[in-house]
């Protein structure tokens, strides 16, 4: 495998139901590059919760992921509203989600706490008005 | 427990992915809430009243084989179109998430270990 593996996605906001498709394409990469099980699942989850973020809450965004020996690197940018309060949107159940996402199995507040489960780093760089920018580190845990 | 006799069991009508009616269910996750499959699910079956192609999608990040969905929920042609790309097996069935649960359990299948 080379250095880093790199992929990039223009996730957008406008279609739900094709919400998804980015962390489809990244877990197929995955598998095809024999990381290991464990890893691959826990980076779709990670990369999904994050891919529906930025569809719910952001009308979309760019994704980039790294991968490189034992470990994905998965970066979500976008310039949606910003978190208001960091501390509150991580606790599980609390969600500002539409009654639309609701209407689709999500909005129950479990993105952020899922993504916190899963990843070994996460980051969330946040400003008000301009957009939020979630990074997630996930490491091979056989190693 | 074979997806064919979970089929059987739950009187399913089969929509896809025949050729996966041999594989092993051992356990498996009833839920609406796709947020809480993506948390806690290590089955691979997922017992389901809601119909969108996020559930295919979800089932697909957490590694399930086969979908049910209760009270006769029929997908659309898009939806069986992607979890025949993902090689999932889909099934409808009457019965309600309820009632689907509790045969399964007591046949011996369990949820999350």
């Amino acid at each position: 495998m080379p250095d880093a593996i790199r992929m990039t996605f223009n996730v957008d906001g406008d279609d739900f139901a094709a919400a998804g498709t980015a962390s489809s394409e990244v877990k197929r990469a995955l598998k095809q590059l024999g990381m290991p099980p464990e890893l691959v699942k826990r980076a779709a989850i990670c990369m999904y919760e994050g891919e529906i973020n930025m569809v719910i809450h952001a009308d979309g965004g760019v994704a980039s992921v790294a991968i490189r020996p034992g470990s994905v690197e998965i970066e979500l940018r976008d310039r949606g509203p910003g978190i208001p309060d960091l501390e509150l949107a991580m606790q599980e159940g609390y969600s500002t989600a539409s009654e639309q996402a609701r209407n689709l199995g999500f909005g129950a507040g479990m993105g952020l706490p899922n993504m916190k489960r899963y990843a070994d780093e996460l980051k969330i760089d946040t400003k008000i008005g301009v957009g939020t920018t979630v990074t997630m580190v996930l490491r091979d845990r056989t190693r | 427990m074979r997806i064919r006799e979970i089929q059987k069991l739950i009187d399913a009508r089969l929509l896809c992915g025949e050729h996966l009616l041999d594989e092993e269910i051992h356990n498996v996750c009833g839920s609406d809430l796709m947020s809480d499959v993506l948390a806690f699910s290590n089955g691979q079956m997922l017992i389901t009243g809601l119909v969108n192609p996020q559930v295919i999608r979800t089932a697909e990040m957490v590694d399930i084989r086969c979908i049910v969905f209760a009270r006769d929920k029929t997908p659309d042609a898009g939806m069986i179109e992607l979890a025949r790309e993902k090689d999932m097996a889909v099934m409808t069935c009457r019965g309600s998430m309820f009632d689907v649960c509790g045969v399964l359990y007591q046949h011996g299948l369990r949820g999350e270990e």
